[in-house]
């Protein structure tokens, strides 16, 4: 096993965004299980090194193949459609208005301390993940079209963004 | 298809010695030492068969210090020297401490870091928990009969770097190697979990004398996955005892106390708090020096009533916990309780009721977090039995990252990222001709620098002059398995690199350290050299085993020359070992260290590609997947 293999490559998986998560997840725990620093504490020092690093490694491509987010962007990487420098982007109008409206609505319901309502907003906002995230796997896994998807990794990164606001807002509204 | 034997990595195959290691709970109240014998952990007690030592230090002019019960007991006549719940000032500096106005202790800041001064001198948080913790050493190297080849230490998982960071130098000073730290939840989850073999989701909530911890794990086939993590490193029982304090101050009307009285009284509170956990009323009586008498009664109404916010301030990080886990109540199967403040009837009441299920209280909750530490520190000295084949992924609790322009925090690793973990990130010159860059690494989960903590600060010398934004300055942190991080800095284009192992800005340095080690060696009194050759020849004798067991398993993946020269190592380090030239001992392990390198990574991919093939025969189980390999079908 190369330690510079890709991530996909590293769990024996395909190099798709519709990936198995059950399966994903034993062959992290089967890896680590071999690899973990807890499994090599007794070992010399260059085993324990070499187990830091490869716990670690293993760790890394879990964390980027497990969040849809960051598989989305690795796989337009390998694809070499890096996103390159975000604040390039440029986003249709109607898509920067919407958002607009979400924050607000956000802002909003956090000022008046009204969490029933941060989190209906949250679930609305799930719902409209879910659907993106559908799309995206076709645009990945089916079309094989780089360019429209690498635009909607771009909104979904908006998005995923407005999320972690409304989980600060909700707490927030806990304190 | 025909099932390989796979042995496991670490495990020895060749019988072997059992190593003595233990699990300590360095607790904010009491502490307590636990090992692995005869294949039951057991909490070690003192002379006296009690497992608990409290967490109580008194300095006295020429006498070694007093630590424990003996302490404990003195804590009203001299409160000054008597130091109580020390573990709420490591890692901290004297801002950081909320109630220091009523606390008896000289301060002293002077340095940056927190100090007390005491009959015997000035004495750091990370001096005092060390006097404990050899307390402990003492007690479990009595106990087993001979020195410890390391400890599993635990610490609040809400400690932050810092606090961990003065919890190991603690362990340093007391000449106890540590095998890891652990985080105290998840140690319960390792003794609640083994012991009931269960499987689901868990949430522990964990309230100790001073720190909340909440942890959300996963229990699966032997792995003990943390998902989530969150707590409050400043919210625990003293809390509570000190609600009762300030209750009786305004009910009795008490004047401005003495030392002496304010202890006497805060004791009162906590024996009024214990006594309430059975009874509905406590009777608080007390004669104060200054003439005064105290006789009140406290009911579990009034109780629950001056401490419902500090029980509502558990619950928010408990919530947060979960929204980070990604999870509800409703997936929950079970809630373990420990630490000593979940007795009281309104925590564990008002827990059920968020949880909307009963509470888990099978296990003592003083002694589970030593026994799950115990069980832990056995395993990773290597005394692994059959079946011992469970695994621990735990989290960093807070998010670490780097001050940028505006005193705005860069994030670099997020919070509840799996350790190990190593993340990277570039940045740029602003300034035309910039030959240096500050770094300033922080920790905590807001944006701005002021409301974080900060951990260290570096620079990174010497980049070539270049216009603004040309350089390429990539900063790496490692965060290691015991939740401890590195920074490293590198600029891509000259190569120039500094790099730190981050000490807190109100820890010990390593000197210091060193000085202190040297000392409190003479101090009692110990050989210092005779122990440290006796360390090296335990961990001689570890390297040893490890190899023989890595010949074992793998001695095909070595050419005969190569494994000419690693029997060789072997017989000329075990000779040393024999000797009593420490620094011959430390020679032939670097060499033997350096011949095994090879090796050591072929073992390392070999093991990685069984992982492949031990699945296929998995998957013959019947386990659904969608991804076919073409080997199993």
């Amino acid at each position: 096993m190369d330690f510079n293999t890709d991530h996909f490559a590293l769990f024996d998986l395909p190099r798709v965004f519709r990936l198995d998560a059950a399966v994903l997840d034993q062959r992290y725990r089967d890896l680590q299980s071999r690899v973990h620093p807890d499994r090599h504490a007794s070992a010399g020092e260059v085993d324990r090194r070499l187990s830091l690093q490869w716990a670690t490694r293993v760790n890394e491509a879990a964390q980027t193949l497990k969040k849809p987010l960051a598989r989305a962007k690795y796989l337009l990487h390998l694809a070499a459609h890096d996103l390159g420098d975000e604040n390039n982007a440029r986003m249709p109008v109607e898509f920067l208005v919407e958002q607009m409206e979400w924050r607000e609505a956000v802002a909003d319901a956090r000022a008046a301390g009204d969490d029933e309502e941060l989190e209906h907003l949250r679930h609305r906002l799930l719902d409209e993940i879910r659907e993106r995230y559908d799309e995206l796997a076709g645009l990945l896994d089916d079309r094989r079209d780089f360019e429209q998807a690498a635009d909607r990794v771009r909104r979904l990164m908006f998005i995923e963004k407005l999320l972690v606001d409304i989980d600060d807002a909700i707490a927030a509204c806990e304190e | 298809m025909a099932l390989l034997q796979i042995a496991e990595p670490g495990e020895s195959t060749a019988p072997h010695q059992h190593r003595l290691a233990v699990g300590i709970d360095l607790g904010t109240t009491n502490s307590l030492v636990a090992t692995v014998r005869s294949g039951l952990t057991v909490v070690l007690g003192d002379d006296f068969g009690r497992p608990l030592l409290p967490s109580v230090v008194r300095y006295l002019p020429d006498n070694p210090p007093q630590v424990g019960y003996e302490a404990q007991g003195a804590q009203v006549v001299d409160p000054r020297n008597t130091i109580v719940s020390v573990k709420r000032f490591m890692g901290r500096g004297l801002h950081d401490i909320a109630e220091r106005e009523s606390m008896p202790y000289l301060f002293d800041d002077k340095l940056g870091m927190l100090r007390l001064h005491t009959a015997a001198g000035l004495k750091s948080p990370v001096e005092i928990s060390a006097d404990i913790l050899r307390t402990l050493r003492q007690r479990a190297e009595v106990s087993l009969g001979g020195p410890l080849v390391g400890a599993v230490i635990t610490v609040p998982a809400y400690f932050d770097d810092a606090q961990r960071q003065a919890t190991k130098d603690a362990a340093r000073l007391a000449g106890l190697p540590v095998l890891r730290l652990l985080n105290e939840p998840t140690a319960a989850a390792i003794a609640y979990g083994l012991d009931n073999a269960a499987e689901g989701v868990y949430a522990v909530y964990d309230l100790g004398g001073g720190t909340f911890d909440i942890s959300i794990l996963r229990l699966s086939r032997g792995i003990f996955e943390v998902l989530a993590t969150g707590g409050d490193s400043a919210l625990g029982g003293d809390d509570f005892d000190q609600r009762i304090f300030c209750w009786m101050l305004e009910t009795a009307k008490l004047k401005p106390l003495s030392v002496e009285d304010a202890r006497m009284l805060l004791t009162r509170a906590r024996e009024a708090k214990e006594y309430l956990t059975f009874h509905g009323v406590a009777p608080i009586g007390a004669r104060l020096n200054s003439g005064e008498t105290v006789d009140l009664t406290l009911t579990t109404e009034i109780f629950t009533d001056i401490t419902r916010t500090l029980v509502a301030k558990t619950i928010q990080p408990v919530k947060k916990a979960l929204r980070d886990a990604g999870l509800s109540t409703s997936d929950v199967k079970g809630v373990v309780m420990v630490g000593g403040a979940t007795r009281m009837p309104q925590v564990q009441r008002a827990v059920g009721e968020f949880f909307k299920q009963d509470p888990l209280n099978n296990l003592d909750p003083d002694k589970v977090v030593a026994i799950g530490a115990a069980t832990q520190a056995n395993l990773l000295a290597g005394n692994r039995a059959a079946g011992d084949d469970w695994l621990l992924l735990d989290v960093i609790p807070l998010s670490l990252g780097l001050e940028t322009m505006g005193g705005l925090v860069e994030k670099i690793v997020p919070r509840n990222a799996t350790i190990p973990t190593a993340r990277a990130q570039e940045f740029t010159t602003f300034r035309d001709g910039q030959t240096a860059l500050a770094i300033h690494v922080v920790q905590g989960e807001r944006e701005l620098v002021a409301d974080c903590r900060s951990l260290a600060r570096f620079e990174l010398r010497g980049i070539p002059p270049m216009v603004a934004g040309a350089a390429r300055i990539r900063v790496t942190f490692q965060v290691d398995a015991d939740g401890l991080l590195a920074v490293a800095a590198r600029e891509q284009i000259s190569g120039v690199e500094a790099s730190i192992v981050v000490k807190p800005s109100y820890g010990l340095t390593d000197d210091e350290i060193a000085g202190m080690l040297k000392d409190s060696l003479l101090h009692v009194k110990d050989d210092a050299h005779q122990r440290a050759l006796k360390e090296s020849q335990v961990d001689a004798q570890r390297l040893i085993e490890a190899v023989h067991s890595a010949l074992a398993a793998d001695g095909d993946l070595l050419a005969a020359e190569d494994r000419r020269r690693v029997d060789a190592g072997l017989d000329k380090l075990r000779v040393a070992a024999q000797g009593d030239n420490r620094r011959q001992i430390m020679l032939a392990m670097d060499d033997l260290e350096a011949d095994t390198k090879e090796f050591a990574a072929r073992r390392m991919n070999k093991s990685i590609r069984q992982a492949f093939a031990g699945r296929n025969i998995n998957e013959l189980d019947g386990e659904p997947t969608a991804v076919g390999t073409g080997e199993s079908a």
